[in-house]
């Protein structure tokens, strides 16, 4: 039967045809997160190389990265980053068989929501 | 004449054609960030927003150059692996083929960029 359909097959997952639900939500945040802290890496990578090239350099980067939209920008992305990485735990246990029943994988669900604003302020606040 | 079964050819090689080495990999830097990114942000937290001198004299130090090397390293290893399941789920044809290639490319250009940078720093 494979053979008839192949090279057309549906492509996953059809998003607009399921109600969200918190584990669909934080499932898809789990990849947007990841996908977009490129942005706030490629704004450290620059960082650091003007840093290595020079105190002029350094001071158009350490500008853009501190003023309000560098803070904007890295603000979000820190968020993104504490997501992800609870996130991503999350994964780890899910890789072992554990913590799929529904109940419990609602409750990891707001876990990381949650995790990851808690972190977030605590990161903003104390480093 | 083939001395392989076809149960034996497929066993492990999944839809993919190449095995769970994709998730391995991710599972693997996975955990290695689950460490190294509660360090990162500490490091980079409390250097961002010193002076050149500051921030050239904190990653001249073993340990912030090590983590923000790893960090950089292994962090954009995982993001090429993990957006390559992004764009295997969503994208078929030349378009994937485009994004694969760029995506790619984008990740060792920043990982290179990032290592080069925080070993001259160091240096």
């Amino acid at each position: 039967m494979a053979e008839f359909n192949r090279g057309n097959r549906p492509l996953s997952p059809h998003l607009q045809v399921y109600r969200p639900q918190i584990t669909s939500v934080t499932s898809i945040l789990t990849r947007v997160t990841g996908n977009a802290l490129i942005v706030a890496v490629i704004l450290i990578v620059w960082w650091f190389l003007a840093a290595a090239k020079g105190p002029e350099a350094f001071a158009r980067a350490d500008w853009v990265l501190t003023s309000w939209f560098g803070d904007l920008v890295l603000t979000l992305s820190l968020w993104a980053l504490w997501y992800h990485t609870l996130a991503g735990l999350r994964h780890l246990l899910w890789d072992t068989g554990r913590g799929l029943e529904l109940k419990t994988a609602e409750a990891l669900g707001w876990a990381v929501i949650g995790g990851s604003a808690v972190l977030t302020l605590l990161t903003v606040l104390v480093v | 004449m083939r001395y392989l079964t076809d149960r034996k050819r497929a066993l492990g090689l999944g839809a993919a054609k190449s095995g769970t080495e994709d998730h391995w990999i991710l599972i693997v830097t996975g955990v290695a960030l689950a460490g190294l990114i509660p360090a990162f942000v500490l490091v980079f937290g409390r250097t961002l927003g010193g002076s050149h001198e500051e921030v050239v004299a904190t990653f001249s130090r073993p340990f912030p150059a090590l983590v923000a090397l790893l960090t950089l390293w292994v962090g954009l290893y995982h993001f090429r692996k993990g957006a390559q399941t992004a764009i295997d789920d969503y994208t078929r044809g030349i378009r994937r083929t485009i994004l694969l290639i760029a995506m790619i490319c984008v990740s060792y250009t920043a990982m290179a960029a990032g290592l080069y940078a925080v070993i001259r720093i160091a240096m």
